[in-house]
């Protein structure tokens, strides 16, 4: 607290002894240079994940075939919830600005509202990525991988992707769910695939209208290439085993790598929500007792501000990236 | 305090965010639409539509930094202190890795079987 700080001390250690070049703070300068190097970081990573990308530009995931969830309802919308997300973004980007404003003009109450808005924004967003994980890992349709690490998905006779459970035969299973009570109790193991790869490769038998589509993309058409029974059978005398949903490993969208920077990406990006909520709500409190009224002026807010607007500047480029391009 | 304004911005705010969220429904709208005839096309190394959704991009980072950052109200050589350098380290790291990217591509495709006998 203001009162508890040795005069002599303050404006030396904290303002840079009173110096104010390009008449900014210390302090705001400094969340400045951070802003940057946390800019670069974030470009390091996006330019990595452009390189793998253009590395795999024939075989990449295709987004709006990965991200097709909203709450509540059930079918294939994508890219709407992804958009919802960067609404609240934004719009805690503004109420975040709106309070900055307000304590330029030392009104407590309206910086007070405002600053529970944007935290409420964030924790809104954070919710929404946490959601948008558990899609992803959960999968929707399920896939096979072969032996070099290709994964081939299954479409109906309009080229729609269909789930494995539909067409898989109900041959059974010689594989049951490893636990600590039917197995070795030191050993555990991630949730089994819904079907095995032998009721797969019955079921695709079975039902000739299911059809094959692999990594590859149509350069002309982009979308993903199908291939003959013939060609399909060759494929599945290579499968090793059936995915369903996303880990660092494997996942059932296509390339490894789309899953790891997905998760890597928005991970770093939503730790960045994260840490901006918990300081916003430190400003909050802080705001709340009075601490900047008594100060003065309201500068904190302002620099706690950059930080937040810079999270959505930065959430900006990730939308873009990972879902429009 | 570097900005005493005596006059609130709040009406300039609304409007940021107005067109912010302009470009927003743009963006999604194109996504979801993608027209054959930007998206089946190819320019400088990508689609028009992917050129577009950059531009869009780019729009919105600066209608966020200059406004919602107020880097506006920042003297003119502070601005450029932090706006110059990162631009250019960006442009510079995003053209190479894009680059070796593509290059990459090249090499691998001959080397990529997508069938099996």
């Amino acid at each position: 607290m203001e009162a508890t700080i040795a005069e002599s001390s303050k404006g030396k250690t904290w303002s840079g002894g009173g110096n104010r070049p390009f008449d900014a703070s210390y302090g705001k300068m400094m969340m400045w240079f951070f802003i940057m190097s946390d800019a670069l970081t974030f470009s390091g990573f996006l330019g990595a994940y452009g390189l793998i990308r253009f590395k795999f530009i024939d075989s990449w995931p295709i987004a709006d075939e990965v991200f097709t969830h909203i709450p509540f309802i059930h079918g294939n919308f994508p890219m709407y919830y992804v958009a919802f997300m960067t609404f609240i973004l934004i719009f805690s980007s503004v109420t975040m600005v709106l309070a900055v404003d307000a304590g330029k003009h030392m009104k407590q109450n309206k910086v007070i509202v405002y600053m529970l808005l944007t935290i409420i924004g964030g924790l809104i967003f954070v919710g929404s990525q946490a959601w948008e994980w558990k899609n992803f890992i959960g999968g929707q349709y399920g896939a096979v991988q072969l032996t070099d690490g290709k994964i081939v998905q299954f479409v109906d006779a309009e080229g729609h992707q269909v789930t494995l459970e539909s067409f898989a035969s109900d041959a059974p299973s010689e594989r049951i769910q490893q636990t600590r009570s039917n197995g070795l109790w030191f050993v555990s193991e991630g949730a089994l695939p819904p079907v095995t790869l032998q009721q797969v490769k019955e079921g695709f038998a079975k039902h000739p209208e299911i059809a094959m589509r692999t990594e590859l993309i149509n350069l002309e058409t982009k979308k993903k290439t199908i291939v003959s029974r013939e060609e399909a059978n060759k494929f599945l005398a290579h499968a090793t085993q059936v995915v369903k949903g996303a880990n660092l490993k494997v996942n059932e969208y296509g390339a490894t790598l789309f899953a790891d920077f997905f998760f890597f990406i928005t991970g770093f990006h939503g730790f960045h929500v994260f840490s901006g909520i918990v300081i916003n709500i430190i400003i909050f409190f802080n705001v709340i007792i009075g601490t900047y009224q008594r100060r003065g002026h309201y500068e904190m807010v302002e620099k706690v501000g950059l930080y937040w607007h810079f999270v959505d500047l930065v959430w900006v480029f990730v939308f873009t990236f990972f879902y429009l391009i | 305090m570097a900005n005493d304004h005596a006059h609130s911005h709040t009406a300039l705010i609304w409007k940021v965010f107005a067109f912010l969220s302009v470009v927003t429904i743009v963006e999604v709208f194109l996504g979801i639409k993608k027209p054959d005839f930007l998206y089946l096309t190819h320019f400088l190394g990508t689609s028009f539509l992917n050129w577009i959704f950059l531009i869009l991009t780019l729009v919105k980072a600066y209608g966020i930094a200059w406004y919602f950052m107020h880097l506006r109200d920042e003297k003119t050589w502070l601005r450029r202190a932090i706006v110059w350098p990162v631009v250019f380290l960006i442009s510079y790291l995003a053209f190479f890795l894009l680059y070796e990217g593509g290059a990459l591509q090249d090499i691998l495709r001959e080397w990529t079987r997508w069938s099996y006998n």
